[in-house]
């Protein structure tokens, strides 16, 4: 957390200049739950990207390719992995109820604890 | 060259305006201010000004247009009464805290309830902590005066303080005085340009305006808006001399009149204090040593000017149009806050308080010359007999 | 030329909000301006009304944004953008300020636009202001604690109608909004929903292309006040399309549109029974309740389908 700034110090009428710098301010932290990418199966349709509430999906604007989450920010949420329909594809195909942290879905929810690279 | 017109103090208001030229206006029509923005539709109809007049649905909405005006780095203006600055409450507290230069004509008025549509001053006392500045006007020529004055005080980098210009309603807002109106091009030039430091509309620059603020930095926000009134102190008086300067005036932080000599004072603001003049007068001719002091400045409220000026009194009486309901002795904020600056500065005096004209009751001559009377004897005998008199109550 | 409405283009230019912020997990406020947002080829000027997305995205030191914003109060989200708007007309008409094509936009939520700051946003709309405002509707005050407020479905549990022992939840039908500000004659004004993304920006580019004030009804879920998982936010809303609960229409210029019609109109209860603010009207005792709110979806459906020519 930065360092408290006196009043001399601080623009008045609490105008913030720094536009954007809330992403200093890490809300990964809260996360309970943490997507994981399975890459290979990613049809880069950008979905995750248009529903994500916390512009916490990483992509690579100039090959169009969607390469992983911003995890300093991404609350855990779970909404990339509902709205991905390569996951819809998965969970349709198998017969049984998928968990969600099985490794066959493209965006897989995985408790934060048990998380391993 | 200047000239003398006939005016209303709501019609000179609404010239100080048409010459000042601001960016935006959002007002709402209430007795008796109505006229001022009746009088500048018509200049913006007739398009004397270009100004963007917004013409809202409420007192609220006004208030909170001027802020985003304002924060857009428009210069903004606006005029209200009694109800309607009521209405206004939250975002007159918010045009300050977001360090807004509006200014403002507040045409004092009666608070409800019962309604009532005619002067006192309970309408301007209750913004008196809002972090306004505040200026009385005795007559038309003042507030005027005072209205010009107010654009530079507010957008003066050391302030950015929004500024409410009072007048009496109907007696001041409505009676026909002559008045001195300057050339267009030389108000134009006193004021100059405003050049805002900020701006919403930098977009180049983007802003966040009005966060939240929670208990690690809302007080030094507080903080700041004390050294901005701090530094306004200086500043109205700074304005003031270039305006004497520049329109042959003498405009200071209040005006003492016989006051040098006097043995008892009456402090009056507004147009009472042109009454209590006249009364003045007649008195001295008795050969009674009276004086008056007529604030100009309540906010920042010149307590040290204020206490060195009655020193030498050897009673002095406050004259309120308002009541501050509770307070000590139910007295008025007036006479309360002067009491506290002398006694604070070791000025030990018999004072005494005296509510009246409330809801437009008539105050008259003689009325005002039985405080005189009052505060004679009491500076024969150093005994306050009543702290707070209520005048010509049933 | 507008960007393409294609995800791989649009992402190709940053969020204007960003991360960091503090709205919860889930939620659907942060999607409806981030959709929107990023819709808008041209610069933003924003205002907020008091409420979750402005508490959540402005803790001071911080702020998310990245364009020009600004917070006056809960009510006057409208009157304060059109005192912007003003401004920059004014600077403009007297080349103190270079003219650009601005998009000013006003978000409120369903508190500070249905209740609080409904003749603020009635007189702005007006006036004729050039504007576009947005409710985020998630049908209730949440920022202080999910209370009722106009924009609550009947039968919804909050904290300030209560599933009690005698009074089941909110007794009223949610204000028809939309109708209200369609009714002001306004050159624009739409119901929409960031489930259906293309449409929610399809409407906001004409929203903010209309020449005059725009209205907008974006249906947000707040997962903490509707209770449901904080990844059944886009499939919930849908489901509130689906049942038209809430439909998807534009009035353009006064000509009414369906801009979606369900394949099949889901039964309300579809779209209740996956949130646990409406569990108790699943009790015997309480199944009129569901009844009462099948017919008066109904009855607006209906009426809707008139308007639209569709009936
Ligand atoms: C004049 C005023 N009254 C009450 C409040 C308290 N308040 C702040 S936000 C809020 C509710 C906001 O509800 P809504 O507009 O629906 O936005 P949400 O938080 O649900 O996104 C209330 C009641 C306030 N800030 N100002
Ligand atoms: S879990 Fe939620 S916050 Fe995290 S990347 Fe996915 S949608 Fe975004
Ligand atoms: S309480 Fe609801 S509306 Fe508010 S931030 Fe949380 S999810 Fe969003
Ligand atoms: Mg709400």
């Amino acid at each position: 957390m930065a360092e408290l700034k006196g009043w001399r110090d601080i623009p008045i009428g609490g105008m913030i200049l720094e536009a954007g710098n809330a992403t200093e301010y890490p809300t990964g932290t809260w996360r309970a739950f943490r997507p994981v990418f399975g890459e290979a199966e990613c049809i880069h349709c950008f979905q995750c990207w248009l529903f994500c509430p916390d512009s916490s999906i990483l992509v690579d604007p100039e090959n169009e390719k969607m390469v992983g989450f911003d995890l300093e920010h991404c609350k855990g949420c779970g909404i990339c992995a509902s709205v991905c329909p390569v996951n819809a594809k998965v969970i349709k195909k198998a017969d049984e109820e998928l968990a969600q942290d099985d490794p066959r879905l493209c965006i897989r929810m995985v408790e934060e604890g048990k998380f391993q690279e | 060259m200047s000239k003398f017109e006939a005016l209303a103090g709501n019609e000179a208001v609404a010239t100080a305006m048409r010459q000042i030229n601001p960016d935006v206006v959002a007002a709402y029509p209430i007795t008796p201010q109505t006229s001022t923005v009746q009088t500048f539709a018509n200049y913006v109809a007739d398009g004397l000004v270009d100004t963007e007049f917004v013409t809202v649905e409420s007192e609220h909405s006004a208030m909170s247009a001027c802020v985003g005006a304002s924060a857009a780095g428009a210069r903004v203006m606006t005029a209200t009464s009694a109800n309607g600055l009521a209405l206004m409450w939250e975002i007159v507290y918010i045009a300050a805290s977001t360090r807004c230069p509006i200014v403002m004509g507040l045409v004092n008025r009666a608070l409800s309830g019962p309604i009532n549509i005619h002067c006192d001053h309970s309408d301007v006392m209750g913004m008196r902590d809002s972090g306004w500045i505040i200026l009385f006007s005795e007559n038309g020529q003042e507030a005027y005066d005072n209205l010009i004055q107010a654009v530079r005080i507010a957008e003066h980098p050391d302030v950015l303080l929004p500024v409410a210009v009072c007048q009496d309603g109907f007696i001041t807002s409505h009676g026909m005085e002559r008045v001195e109106i300057y050339e267009d091009a030389d108000v134009r030039a006193f004021v100059g340009e405003y050049r805002p430091q900020w701006s919403l509309l930098d977009l180049e620059h983007p802003k966040t305006y009005g966060p939240l603020d929670f208990y690690d930095y809302y007080y030094e926000h507080k903080r700041q808006q004390v050294e901005a009134m701090q530094h306004a102190h200086r500043v109205i008086q700074e304005v003031a001399e270039a305006f004497n300067r520049t329109f042959d005036r003498d405009y200071g932080l209040f005006e003492p009149y016989r006051l040098e000599d006097a043995e008892v004072a009456v402090v009056v603001a507004n147009s009472t204090a042109g009454t209590a003049k006249v009364v003045v007068d007649r008195l001295r001719e008795e050969g009674l040593k009276v004086g008056l002091l007529k604030p100009r400045v309540f906010r920042p409220f010149p307590a040290e000017e204020l206490a060195e000026a009655l020193a030498h009194l050897k009673a002095v009486a406050v004259m309120d149009r308002s009541i501050s309901f509770g307070a000590m002795g139910n007295a008025g904020p007036l006479f309360l806050e002067l009491a506290a600056a002398l006694a604070l500065r070791g000025v030990r005096m018999p004072m005494a308080d005296y509510v009246y004209g409330l809801g437009g009751r008539d105050i008259l001559p003689r009325e005002i010359e039985s405080v005189y009377r009052d505060m004679l004897r009491v500076a024969e005998t150093g005994q306050v007999e009543r702290m707070v008199t209520y005048l010509s109550v049933r | 030329m507008a960007t393409k409405l294609l995800p791989k283009e649009l992402a190709k230019r940053p969020d204007r909000l960003s991360p960091g912020h503090r709205l919860c997990a889930g939620c659907g406020a942060s999607i409806i301006v981030r959709q929107m947002l990023a819709a808008i080829d041209e610069p933003v000027v924003l205002s907020n009304a008091t409420g979750c997305l402005e508490v959540a995205t402005t803790i001071y030191p911080y702020t998310a944004w990245r364009v020009p914003w600004i917070h006056n109060a809960f009510e006057n989200a409208a009157s304060t953008i059109s005192g912007v708007e003003a401004a920059y007309r004014s600077m403009v008409r007297q080349g103190k300020i270079p003219e650009q094509d601005v998009k000013f936009i006003a978000f409120g939520g369903d508190g500070g636009t249905y209740d609080i700051g409904l003749q603020a946003l009635s007189g702005a709309v007006e006036r004729g202001h050039q504007f576009l405002y947005v409710c985020y509707d998630n049908g209730a005050y949440m920022n202080t604690g999910i209370q009722r407020s106009s924009a609550t479905p009947l039968g919804a549990h909050t904290t300030t109608s209560p599933a009690g022992k005698v009074i089941p939840g909110k007794q009223q039908f949610r204000k028809d909004l939309t109708a209200i500000m369609a009714a002001h004659g306004i050159p624009y004004v739409a119901q929409a929903a960031p489930s259906q993304w293309r449409d929610l920006m399809k409407k906001t580019r004409k929203a903010v292309n209309c020449g005059g004030p725009a209205f907008m009804n974006v249906l947000s879920s707040c997962n903490r006040g509707w209770r449901h998982g904080t990844d059944e936010t886009v499939e919930i809303t849908q489901l509130a399309v689906d049942t038209c609960y809430w439909p998807l229409y534009e009035v353009e210029e006064g000509v009414w549109r369906l801009t979606y019609k369900p394949r099949e109109k889901l039964p309300v209860e579809e779209w209740l029974k996956r949130q646990g603010r409406f569990r108790h009207l699943f009790r015997p005792e309480n199944r009129h309740l569901i009844d009462r709110l099948q017919e008066e979806v109904d009855r607006r459906w209906e009426r809707l389908l008139r308007l639209c020519g569709e009936a």
